[in-house]
């Protein structure tokens, strides 16, 4: 199908009224959400007393202190991780054509887990940056390698090779993972990461989280009209005089970054990068500029969303955030993959 | 084409496989965490061992191996068959999601009927039976959702993988309603391991293999007839779908039995096929019994590397097998050209 001068004017849109009422819309729900997750959980507390907490605080009265050193952190690093999660999904489906691309589809979350295991195994100095950093280092290798076999192959590799190619490396990552874990008796201490989802989050992870999400966010940003136009067809983007090779690096570098801060902070969380970046193009369209943006907003309002289910399904106990976004990723997965092949 | 020809032309890789099989198995019982050598294990055979050697070799490596191939074959076929069937050299009950619907169907049946409950049902005897309705169930839902005015084979095979994350999360759910005892049960279920396996599960899953097998085997004019476009086999007067069904059902009995009690061995009835095919050629006469022998082989194998590696640590079996088969599959992604289906 032949594109046109129109075609890139319709996506690229100066002034966009729908997609900023959309983020008004989607920030009212966020700050919402937020209030909801530091209300709700294993103790039920008031709105009078959160408010309290805000304007009065009591360093004597312990609901405030919950709420000052665990709800409030806990919830904004849930809305942080949602946000970059789906920046880092909407980045790759963007860079690979593919929308079927999710960090935790296509193994980087399980290049975190490998590299977390082994660093847990050999570097006996458990220290809380020390892992992070192989976090990063594996997330950084597992994107490397899948994204490289779009890279390399001459052909566009079809969303069904690229997804199973990436299913293929999850499970040897992870099948790495857990004999190095069985083999050095850490396999409590890997699975207590994986599965740790949002418990336990504090001020320090927020504020490791905040940078890297502004600096991957900013990143995304200024590749997004790049991305528009390659959604377009290479041949459009070619056209245009687009160097496709700096896009595609610098777009690795935010996933990298995005991606590599969640997995090491809440361990494997699935198909938000998934799901996120599809339910904002039905609502917008396919213009990055605003796809990035508003996918940081919906993330963050989904992730804190299933944060308060995972709290609410049966307590006390948390139920691991991953099986709830699974829960809401996979029926939309399904209905992705029923579709007409070719739609993005 | 009939048994006659295909099992003479593809002889050789079948005494081949059938030679492989005896030279592990030999192996695999002489090695472990106490060495036995040969003439050890022929002393012991003839009832003349120490009752230490009697209890390594009957009641530890024996039932252990038996298993290992019983799985080995069971799964091979069933990736035979579901990839005949959808006519995609990528199906494979672990990657459709089969596996793990079976998988949640033994530890939902661990969770009601535990260990403790001492109920019949916790017996290891109706573990297959468990495993065979989840795996049916799934088969089914992925059959029906993939069904779009006909059966796309990649969209078979992203239902299934969408269908296995899901039952991934039903599991990690359910996982945590259970008491510590029965969760112990299931955690070593879900390895993939046939470790602390004895006679009780050889038992439970013979009948099994015993029945399917020649079951699958009587079905390969079927799966051959089905690699031709529609038209072909219709004008032959099959009932195409009615007999797709018939296999699904069939695959999945094969892989629900299998994974009640090895746990989730992915990658099997993948390579094992797929290796099959690339021996012996496209003839499902000679491929479905040649894979049932190379899965066979694959697992006794892996077992045997995952007890010695890091002896006396014990590798699960299946992460053997994911080492081995990711990186072919991933191989076998890249190097073919375009989706790398053959359609």
């Amino acid at each position: 199908m032949a594109r046109t001068a129109a075609d890139i004017n319709d996506s690229l849109q100066p002034v966009h009224l729908k997609s900023i009422k959309w983020g008004l819309i989607g920030l009212v729900f966020v700050f919402l959400s937020l209030l909801a997750s530091i209300g709700l959980g294993a103790i039920w507390i008031s709105p009078s007393v959160v408010w309290d907490s805000f304007v009065s605080f009591q360093a004597g009265q312990i609901e405030h202190q919950l709420i000052r050193e665990v709800r409030i952190p806990r919830a904004l690093a849930a809305a942080l991780i949602g946000a970059a999660l789906a920046v880092a999904g909407t980045i790759m489906q963007g860079i690979t054509r593919n929308p079927l691309a999710d960090p935790s589809i296509i193994g980087i979350t399980h290049g975190a887990g490998l590299a977390i295991a082994i660093s847990l195994a050999f570097v006996s100095s458990g220290s809380y940056w020390i892992l992070l950093i192989w976090s990063f280092a594996g997330s950084a290798a597992g994107a490397m390698l899948v994204l490289s076999f779009s890279m390399i192959s001459k052909e566009r590799i079809s969303p069904v090779t690229l997804t199973l190619a990436g299913a293929a490396l999850s499970t040897l990552f992870s099948a790495l993972s857990t004999g190095i874990a069985l083999y050095f008796q850490v396999a409590q201490d890997l699975s207590f990461w994986f599965a740790g989802g949002l418990s336990g989050t504090k001020w320090q992870h927020v504020f490791i989280l905040l940078p890297a999400v502004i600096i991957g966010i900013l990143l995304s940003l200024w590749i997004s009209r790049s991305l528009t136009i390659l959604a377009l067809g290479e041949e459009v983007a070619a056209g245009l005089g687009q160097s496709q090779q700096k896009v595609r690096w610098i777009g690795l570098i935010a996933v990298i970054l995005l991606s590599g801060a969640a997995v090491s902070i809440a361990g494997a969380i699935g198909f938000i990068g998934l799901v996120v970046p599809h339910i904002v193009r039905m609502l917008i369209g396919s213009d990055y500029r605003w796809l990035i943006p508003l996918s940081a907003i919906a993330g963050a309002l989904l992730l804190v969303l299933a944060d308060i289910g995972a709290r609410m399904i049966n307590p006390p106990f948390e139920t691991p955030v991953s099986a709830v976004t699974a829960l809401i990723g996979v029926p939309f997965f399904l209905y992705l993959s029923r579709r007409k092949r070719g739609y993005m | 084409m009939d048994w006659k020809i295909a099992l003479r032309q593809s002889k050789t890789w079948l005494a081949a496989f059938v030679f492989l099989i005896m030279a592990t198995f030999i192996l695999s019982l002489s090695t472990g965490v106490m060495p036995i050598r040969f003439s050890e294990i022929m002393n012991t055979l003839a009832g003349s061992g120490t009752p230490r050697q009697e209890l390594v070799l009957f009641q530890l490596r024996l039932p252990r191996m038996v298993i290992a191939m019983l799985i080995g074959a069971g799964l091979a076929l069933s990736g035979s068959i579901l990839q005949g069937l959808s006519r995609n050299s990528l199906a494979d009950p672990g990657i459709l999601g089969i596996n793990a619907g079976a998988g949640l169907a033994v530890v939902f049946s661990i969770y009601l009927f535990g260990q403790e409950k001492g109920s019949l049902l916790s017996e290891p005897f109706f573990l297959p039976v468990f495993a065979f309705i989840g795996a049916l169930a799934i088969a089914a839902l992925i059959y029906r959702f993939s069904w779009k005015g006909g059966i796309d084979p990649e969209r078979l095979l992203l239902v299934g993988l969408g269908f296995n994350a899901l039952c991934g999360a039903l599991l990690m759910i359910l996982q945590l309603k259970m008491d510590p005892k029965d969760f112990q049960q299931a955690a070593i279920w879900l390895t993939g391991s046939i470790w602390g396996t004895g006679w009780p599960y050889v038992w439970a899953l013979l009948p099994w293999i015993l029945i399917l097998m020649p079951a699958a085997f009587y079905k390969a004019r079927t799966i051959n007839l089905l690699q031709f476009k529609q038209e072909v086999p219709v004008a032959l007067g099959l009932k195409v779908e009615a007999e797709r069904r018939m296999l699904l059902c069939l695959s999945a009995a094969l892989a629900g039995a299998c994974v009640a009690v090895g746990g989730g061995i992915a990658f099997i009835g993948l390579l094992a096929p797929h290796l099959a095919r690339r021996l012996c050629g496209p003839n499902y006469f000679s491929s479905l019994p040649l894979s049932a022998l190379i899965g066979s082989a694959l697992v006794l194998m892996a077992d045997m590397i995952g007890k010695n590696l890091l002896a006396p640590a014990d590798i699960p079996v299946g992460i053997v097998i994911s080492v081995i088969g990711a990186p072919y599959l991933i191989f076998m992604l890249l190097t073919r050209k375009g989706s790398g289906m053959r359609v």
